[in-house]
């Protein structure tokens, strides 16, 4: 390696740009503790998991700061929007890719971009005023833990097409021609060769995907009711995490407002949970 | 993790050192220093109106610059005591412990129960609102109504609207079994609009404007007053509030002249336009 001085430039500002990313990372957690721990102190983490609910506007004495059913209405409509999305994404990439004719491909991708790149709350509109009123003719009153799961759905959809879709598109030639020469068919290809070779990669889709459910705010605030409740079926209202930081934040003073930072906070927590998973998976068990 | 701890430390160090300055710098010593500049914060209820409002003022004063944020009566209230706003927007009646400010009403709104267009349902009595928010009633049958169960639409916390509704109807936030928890006006409109069997509470002057551009929604009568405009301003209506700005000190300048303003009738146009209830003179 040469030794200009431009290199040490470059070498400087690239180290610079990764020790920015990191910091903002970093700057983020200690903010969130920052303004969380006024709560954490009056509160105590005890009482976040054992009051009979989550009524914080009285103050630290009075309220109520339950924050389980919140966690369980996350969780559930994350796992059921990424159970529906998984199969129906890669499904579709797979179609995509092995199946579909040269040009329908091109259309298709342009479309799964297009579903990208829809904002959160034209998802949000369209569940409220379509797919909520076809609900609550169905099973009252409609906003729903299976509406949040349904419009998160559609939204995690073209993150796991699109991300499946370069997982095969990064399989080595070597491993089609190779099924080729030993004359295997299309579908046998497919489930014997592609998908065990691109493993890594589907599993990276699914888990962005699911961060991506676990982040969304607008569109789930729209449709999903927002009770705080544990739900005990599909068609109970339910408020996620982000949608009770988005309720209540700007209306929010003192204690409430710090009670939403610890929701911020297990938020974070959440998020870190996932791509430690994601981590220890991919090097234990999953070599792509 | 990409970045090797060792390069993380330092720089994160000095940054989390410097975070409760940038932070008191943001919060505290940002008071309005300029002669030319209000700042109003507060109800969201009553911003888009000072905002239009404000624009007039601009226009009759040039070179003056009105910022208006919205977040609430709570942050309006809290903002005009530290000193972060020259006016704060309330949109209800001070309290007893809110004595160190004053509020100049500047309109009037009122809060209506709203029910889909199509429920045969016109009336219900005040006993009976809190029977179905309480869910003691859970069935548009018990009131009259075809047999349907009923869908109970309520505000977030921290809302002057759910305020202003649970006092009036002297019930505890805690009691309400809500089937939809809703942040703003208009989606408690659209909300009830896409349910033949909601029932909700939003401001008059939204849903009357919305009623009247075909969203099938309809106002519900309160103890036998027609939830409308001209009830609110003859003050015969019961869940009326008063739409303030409050200040901490006796104001002076430029925020004395543009509460003066905002009073006088030269506003009541910009007022009704928005669909609340200019005051009488």
């Amino acid at each position: 390696m040469s030794h200009f001085p431009s290199d040490t430039v470059l070498l400087w500002l690239v180290r610079g740009c990764g020790l920015l990313t990191g910091t903002i990372t970093v700057v983020i957690v200690g903010f969130l503790l920052t303004e969380s721990l006024p709560a954490l102190q009056e509160v105590g983490i005890q009482r976040f998991v054992s009051d009979p609910s989550w009524h914080p506007s009285a103050g630290s004495a009075e309220g109520e700061f339950n924050l389980v059913p919140m966690i369980v209405a996350t969780s559930l409509a994350t796992a059921g929007a990424v159970l529906l999305a998984t199969p129906l994404g890669i499904g579709s990439a797979i179609f995509a890719h092995f199946y579909a004719p040269n040009r329908l491909r091109k259309i298709y991708g342009k479309m799964i971009e297009l579903l990208a790149g829809i904002p959160s709350v034209v998802y949000g509109l369209w569940g409220l005023v379509v797919l909520v009123p076809i609900i609550a003719r169905w099973h009252p009153p409609g906003t729903s833990l299976l509406s949040a799961i349904i419009v998160l759905t559609i939204m995690i959809l073209p993150t796991i097409a699109l991300l499946a879709g370069a997982s095969f598109d990064n399989l080595s030639s070597e491993h089609l021609r190779a099924s080729a020469a030993l004359g295997l068919s299309r579908g046998r290809t497919v489930f014997s060769v592609v998908l065990p070779a691109s493993r890594s990669g589907l599993f990276t889709a699914v888990l962005l995907g699911t961060g991506r459910a676990v982040g969304e705010t607008m569109a789930v605030l729209m449709v999903a009711g927002n009770v705080v409740q544990t739900p005990t079926s599909l068609f109970q209202p339910v408020r996620t995490i982000t949608a009770n930081i988005a309720l209540e934040m700007a209306y929010a003073m003192d204690g409430h407002r710090s009670a939403l930072f610890v929701c911020g906070l297990l938020l974070m927590a959440m998020i870190v949970l996932l791509v430690g998973t994601a981590e220890w998976v991919s090097k234990g068990r999953i070599h792509g | 993790m990409i970045v090797r701890p060792r390069f993380v430390c330092l720089p994160a160090l000095f940054v989390l050192g410097l975070l409760p300055s940038f932070l008191s710098g943001c919060t505290s010593d940002d008071s309005p220093e300029n002669d030319n500049q209000i700042v109003v914060t507060g109800s969201s209820t009553i911003a888009p109106l000072v905002a239009e409002i404000a624009k007039d003022f601009e226009a009759l004063h040039p070179g003056v610059r009105i910022d208006v944020q919205s977040g609430g009566s709570s942050r309006g209230v809290a903002d005009a005591r530290r000193g972060l706003a020259d006016i704060g927007m309330v949109s209800r009646d001070l309290k007893i412990e809110e004595g160190d400010l004053t509020a100049f009403t500047i309109a009037r709104d009122g809060v209506g129960v709203i029910v889909h267009r199509d429920n045969p349902v016109d009336s219900l009595s005040d006993d009976q609102i809190v029977a179905i928010y309480t869910n003691r009633i859970n069935n548009w049958n018990e009131v009259g109504g075809p047999d349907a169960p009923i869908t109970v639409v309520n505000k977030a916390e921290g809302r002057s609207t759910l305020e202003l509704f649970v006092e009036h109807f002297q019930l505890d936030n805690k009691q309400i079994q809500a089937d939809t928890v809703i942040g703003d006006n208009e989606q408690g409109i659209k909300t009830v609009a896409g349910n033949p069997n909601a029932i909700g509470y939003v401001s008059i002057g939204t849903a009357e404007y919305d009623a009247t551009h075909d969203i099938p929604i309809k106002l519900l009568p309160l103890s036998g007053v027609a939830a409308s405009i001209e009830n609110v301003r003859s003050g015969t209506f019961p869940l009326s509030r008063p739409l303030n700005l409050v200040v901490k000190i006796k104001p002076t300048g430029l925020a004395a002249e543009f509460i003066e303003f905002a009073r006088s009738r030269e506003v009541h146009p910009i007022i009704l336009e928005q669909y609340f209830v200019p005051l009488s003179q």
